[in-house]
């Protein structure tokens, strides 16, 4: 699981790049840069935020591809709320690292402990990473846009998704809830804004109704 | 102040009540509710398999199947054999990285 990690945090890096890159195309000074990495520290609503200012969009504009990308974060906060015990200060510190793929290997795990180490590991990983790789982008490396495609970078992404998914799908009734919810992800895509389908494919949940095995 | 710095002010603490709500409001080692601890088992399983779709044959609204479909073949059949995660991940970009510099 600690491979996991490390190797998830690596794979961010070039999508760090990228975020600094762009925003050094969108205007925005290095401090402004690196506080999108370290306040809001989600990787598709940075895309989406900055990629509307750059385009010459309003804050308003900005701010709501950002919620609506984000707003899967309470979803995947009641996923891995039970392993995160403590105090409440350190809940909330914990919270600002969650993540796709810390919440993903959170869940993917046994044990409420593993999830919790699992979560911590692979978000601070990210986070230190993803941080570091935006200033590198923002400061220096063009083109790694292309360096994420022509290495396969982006290929890494769905993969690790698909591998921290798997061992559910093992079970007949999670196999269910994960079919619906590609579907619906994936028929829903054309009609609502982006970052919008992964929340409508939580609605797969109901699929856990179903009977446990077919007459 | 600037466009991108209010940006940051606005989006930043709402990402940040996403996040924190559930672990704030559930966490502590409380016992969940039965039919929350029920959807919080099965909600994974929706969720992992929605960014399944979105990172690999979604652009922004558009549907779109380049060679990253065939990455995630290659992911499949490497979990189907029970290789280990890094060689998961690791033969989904070789994949896609040489059908991309083959086509």
């Amino acid at each position: 699981m600690a491979g996991q990690a490390a190797s998830i945090s690596l794979a961010v890096a070039p999508f760090g790049v990228a975020f600094g890159v762009l925003a050094r195309q969108a205007d925005l000074n290095l401090l402004e840069t690196l506080g999108f990495s370290t306040i809001i520290f989600t990787g598709s609503a940075q895309f989406a935020a900055v990629g509307v200012l750059g385009d010459g969009g309003t804050v308003v504009a900005a701010v709501v591809a950002g919620v609506l990308l984000n707003l899967r974060m309470i979803a995947f906060g009641v996923v891995i709320a039970p392993a995160l015990a403590g105090p409440r200060w350190r809940r909330a510190v914990s919270a600002q690292l969650m993540i796709d793929e810390s919440s993903a290997v959170g869940s993917a795990q046994d044990s409420l402990e593993m999830a919790r180490f699992g979560y911590l590991l692979t978000g601070g990983g990210v986070f230190v990473v993803w941080n570091l790789a935006t200033v590198a982008g923002y400061s220096a490396l063009r083109g790694a846009g292309d360096l994420v495609e022509t290495i396969g970078i982006d290929a890494t992404i769905p993969a690790v998704f698909l591998a921290l998914i798997w061992p559910r799908l093992a079970d007949d009734r999670q196999r269910l809830v994960a079919g619906l919810g590609a579907v619906i992800a994936f028929a829903t895509v054309p009609l609502v804004p982006v970052g919008v389908p992964i929340i409508a494919a939580a609605a797969g949940v109901i699929a856990m109704r179903w009977p446990r095995s077919a007459p | 102040m600037s466009p991108a710095l209010l940006t940051i002010v606005i989006l930043g603490p709402l990402t940040y009540l996403f996040k924190a709500v559930g672990p704030l409001a559930m966490g502590g080692g409380r016992q969940l509710p039965a039919w929350l601890e029920r959807l919080a088992n099965y909600l994974p399983a929706a969720l992992l398999a929605a960014l399944v779709v979105s990172s690999s044959v979604v652009n922004g609204r558009q549907w779109v199947f380049d060679a990253r479909l065939a990455g995630l073949a290659a992911a499949a059949i490497a979990l189907w054999f029970r290789l280990p995660f890094i060689v998961v991940v690791a033969l989904a970009a070789v994949t896609t990285a040489a059908l991309r510099a083959v086509v």
